[in-house]
């Protein structure tokens, strides 16, 4: 007998689950046998410990140190590590003068280069600027990595540079280097150690454009200010256009003054003046006037938040002072294996009680749940492994935390699916079609409230520093987890056991039984007096929906009188059974 | 015990047996508006929330030349002085151990510093003392809340494009704050930490009580579009009928979500002894619990309330409650039926 179309969706969905496992399982066995992944993620700081880094700032001529210029230096600190994808970092100060900061596990070298750095910004004009690859367009019209630069290339000026954008600046060497620079490869050096009177290769912070740039003309610690605000005309009326505005000392408005000067005369490109924060151009502007009062405002294409953004750089990148590790050593962790240990055994309990609970309440549809978690839990296993290889992912106890949370969110779909089953059980069903429209509508139900939660996940991840995304990403990914189990495995699991003898005839510990769901009762009437017939009364009397229940209903009604243990057998009949 | 809740959710499923959620929510607001100024108040009396050393910065002591790093040591030494002090213990290299503890007085400062050196068998001048600053800065916690408004406000958009109305989403986020409001007060109750876990406990709640909010105002949507059509219910008890309906689902997700974090809740934190864990166990367990609450007893009646005075809406009932009386007189039983008892 063919097998009817629900039956071949659902093996055609386990298979694709069966699939996903498969691969994912794959990669993972693949990256402990040949790379460096590990079978069980990553632990944070709070789990595993890391290493501790103590700076303490190199202040000039006995300067004091401000609380406020630590807190600044904190918070740059933070921006910075966070954007080298690392997660769970703690950054914090330390009596009045030194900063801490505990990463996780082993950091690389790259890592604490870029802690250690000096929050450095300087205004350096631009010589030449290209496109973010390294790729030259030949005489062919086709396009080629350029070569790596020749040894033995001219590699200083001819003839001595008169200015910072004198194209004297460019030599053989340093233009081959230019054009085998790419930007995508050299997104996580930070070269903020780069010499002040030679020319720098660098792009700007989202890799879009390279650039070659002159030697520094405008110290970073000569900005006395930086704000964002709406750009006024001379008649003191608003443009709507957000604008930069800095303020420099005397000794930046002098510099800034001449160089303005000479930039307004050149070309395009000669005439940007690149702002430089650790290395990496945040901006590089267009002269439209050499600006002799020290008030240069930055236009473009701003809005309110990017021009805070690019002020906040300006004014907090601009710290007087860069550090020196003072010690670096390996720090156990505060919270301990025995606290992990801990929540995982409470965990386990946990998850037995929701074991006990969902049999009492759905009998052997429960174990429907307790499979689907299972495979939800394997599946969380294996993606959260695969992160933590590739994306160093670190699990926290908050993130463990997070991930036994999600039992509850994980088990709310199977719920609330399991609700709407018994609901068009009531409505006098077979198990059958019970299953399809009851899907139907708790479909709609799943989607719409996991989209709540992918929101808050994603919305966090992007807007949070990187505590909250570790959680936030648990969220999320938890939350598509949780939607693919449902479609790829308690659906298709679910419409095979509709099929099964032992479900269909709604044996008393299937969960699923018809009569004590009362569908069998409502539809005769005379059973149950008064409620029932007031049922009945009312549907009678009202719309096509509800008349339409009722016949059923009235069907099966007269079906249990008939043959009370096979009560859905003309339902199927038509359809065939899966043998 | 499940056949009961089964045989329960029939006749909630039915009608034929009813709890009147919508009907008496001037009752239920009053215990929530209760509840709130309460949460308010809790903290202003007892002085603001218990932040963690990670908010507020506090006392550290590094104690060098150890041969014994064994941790629970300083733990012990620093309650003996200050008997409910949080602190983190950790081993710094081979032979030095890190404690981080609140903010403490100089006296208290100096007691710790002996008491460690004891413990540890060192000489006092091993021990050094400083004040590290709040590691989850300003900064951080301003980001969190910047998430959480633009979090909200999509939210609010994005459920009123999928419901058609923005009377929902008004009712889920008023009830949001609701659960928000009475967490922090439990929190301060108590005097457990506000630490960095139980801000993201704080997150997960906010979350959890807006995804039951959506499921039951899904059936709530998928009942009323049913019955305007119809004139069995006023717009009330449809409502009222779906929240009915959804009980069932309600009380089994809240236990299922329960279980697992109350056993954290006291077999991890007190049979186990895990502070982290215990912080951010109290913060779900009693945001799931009142986030399924608030949905039924505040989110739905204040949706059905914000309804009731739409022309369209109104003049439905009006058409329901003209025939009631007629119906009533030829079918005596019918007005069980309709008076949602």
């Amino acid at each position: 007998m063919a097998k009817s179309t629900p039956v071949k969706k659902a093996w055609r969905s386990l298979t694709w689950l069966g699939v996903l496992v498969v691969v994912l399982l794959g990669t993972l066995t693949a990256g402990v046998l040949f790379s460096n992944a590990t079978w069980l993620p990553k632990l944070a700081l709070d789990l595993e410990g890391g290493t501790q880094i103590i700076l303490a700032p190199q202040v000039e001529n006995g300067q004091s140190v401000q609380q406020e210029q630590l807190d600044q230096a904190v918070s740059i600190i933070r921006q910075r590590i966070d954007a080298s994808g690392v997660s769970e970092a703690q950054i914090s100060t330390e009596g009045s003068r030194n900063i801490v900061v505990s990463l996780p596990g082993k950091p690389d070298q790259a890592t604490l280069d870029r802690v250690k750095s000096s929050a450095r910004l300087d205004f350096r004009p631009v010589l030449i600027a290209g496109g973010p690859t390294n790729q030259v367009v030949g005489a062919d019209g086709k396009a080629t990595p350029a070569p790596s630069p020749a040894p033995g290339l001219q590699s200083t000026p001819s003839t001595k540079p008169t200015n910072g954008s004198d194209l004297a600046w460019v030599t053989p060497e340093l233009q081959a280097q230019f054009d085998a620079y790419d930007c995508k490869a050299n997104a996580k050096k930070t070269s903020s150690s780069a010499p002040t009177d030679k020319p720098l290769i660098t792009c700007d912070d989202k890799n879009t454009v390279k650039y070659l740039l002159g030697p520094v003309e405008v110290k970073g610690q000569d900005i006395k200010d930086a704000s964002a605000g709406l750009v006024q005309s001379s008649q003191g009326v608003t443009t709507g256009q957000w604008a930069v505005n800095i303020v420099f000392n005397d000794a930046g408005t002098k510099a800034f003054s001449d160089v303005t000067t000479r930039l307004v005369g050149l070309q395009n490109a000669q005439n940007q003046f690149a702002i430089v924060l650790d290395g990496k151009v945040i901006s590089a502007p267009t002269t439209q006037a050499a600006i002799t009062d020290g008030k240069p405002q930055i236009t473009g294409n701003f809005t309110e938040t990017t021009s805070k953004a690019l002020a906040d750089q300006l004014k907090f990148g601009a710290l007087p002072f860069s550090f020196k590790v003072q010690s670096q050593d390996t720090i156990s962790a505060t919270l301990g294996t025995s606290q992990l240990l801990a929540g995982l055994i409470a965990g386990v309990i946990g998850l037995i009680l929701v074991g006990i609970y969902t049999f009492f309440q759905y009998r052997l549809l429960g174990f429907v749940t307790i499979f689907s978690l299972v495979v939800a839990g394997v599946l969380t296993w294996l993606t959260i492994s695969l992160l933590s290889w590739h994306y160093d992912y670190r699990l926290s106890l908050a993130g463990v935390a997070g991930l036994i949370v999600a039992i509850g969110f994980t088990a709310d779909s199977f719920i609330v699916y399991f609700e709407r089953i018994r609901d068009e059980l009531r409505d006098g069903r077979g198990l059958e079609s019970a299953v399809e429209a009851g899907w139907g509508r708790a479909r709609r139900t799943i989607y719409a409230s996991k989209a709540t939660n992918l929101l808050a996940a994603i919305v966090l991840y992007v807007l949070a520093a990187a505590n909250v995304r570790g959680f936030a990403f648990t969220l999320g990914l938890t939350t598509i987890i949780d939607v693919i189990v449902v479609l790829l495995f308690t659906h298709p699991t679910l419409q095979l056991l509709a099929r099964t003898r032992f479900f269909s005839s709604g044996h008393p510990l299937s969960g699923l039984d018809p009569q004590a769901l009362g569908a069998v009762y409502r539809g005769a009437a005379q059973f149950r007096a008064p409620t029932a017939a007031v049922k009945a009364g009312t549907a009678a009397r009202s719309g096509k929906e509800a008349a339409r229940r009722q016949t059923i209903a009235e069907r099966k009604a007269s079906e249990l009188a008939g043959a009370s243990t096979s009560s859905s057998s003309s339902d199927r009949s038509t359809e065939g059974k899966d043998s | 015990m499940a056949s009961r809740l089964v045989t329960f959710g029939n006749d909630l499923y039915t009608g034929a047996r009813s709890i009147d959620f919508v009907g008496r929510r001037k009752i239920w607001y009053s215990i929530a508006a209760v509840m709130v100024v309460l949460s308010i108040l809790i903290p202003v009396i007892k002085g603001g929330f218990n932040f963690s050393i990670e908010f507020r910065g506090g006392s550290q002591f590094q104690i060098s030349d150890v041969s014994n790093t064994d941790t629970t040591k300083a733990q012990a030494a620093v309650t003996s002085v200050v008997p409910n002090a949080v602190s983190h213990v950790s081993v710094v290299g081979d032979n030095a151990v890190r404690v981080q503890t609140d903010q403490l007085s100089e006296a208290q400062t100096r007691e710790v510093s002996d008491a460690l050196a004891k413990a540890y068998g060192v000489n006092g001048s091993e021990v050094s003392a400083t004040f590290i600053g709040p590691s989850w800065g300003a900064d951080v916690t301003q980001q969190s809340i910047q998430g959480l408004v633009v979090f909200l406000l999509l939210a609010f958009i994005a459920m009123a494009l999928y419901f058609r109305t923005w009377k929902m989403s008004a009712a889920a986020i008023v009830s949001l704050f609701h659960d928000l409001i009475i967490t922090a007060g439990v929190y301060a109750l108590v005097g457990f930490e506000v630490s960095p876990a139980t801000m993201i406990g704080f997150l997960t709640i906010l979350g959890y009580s807006l995804y039951d909010t959506v499921v039951v105002f899904d059936k709530i949507r998928e009942n009323t579009k049913e019955e305007m059509e119809l004139t069995r219910r006023t717009f009330a008890e449809s409502v009222n009928l779906a929240v009915n309906q959804t009980l069932v689902r309600s009380i089994n997700t809240a236990v299922v979500a329960v279980l697992p974090v109350a056993s954290i809740l006291f077999i991890g934190a007190y049979a186990l002894g895990a502070a982290t864990l215990r912080d951010i166990s109290l913060a779900l367990l009693i945001g799931i619990i009142v986030g399924t609450y608030s949905t039924i007893f505040l989110a739905a009646p204040m949706y059905s309330q914000f309804r009731e005075k739409e022309p369209a809406i109104r003049k439905h009932d009006q058409k329901v409650l003209s025939i009631r009386p007629k119906a009533a007189a030829k079918t005596p039983a019918d007005a069980v039926a309709a008076g949602a008892e």
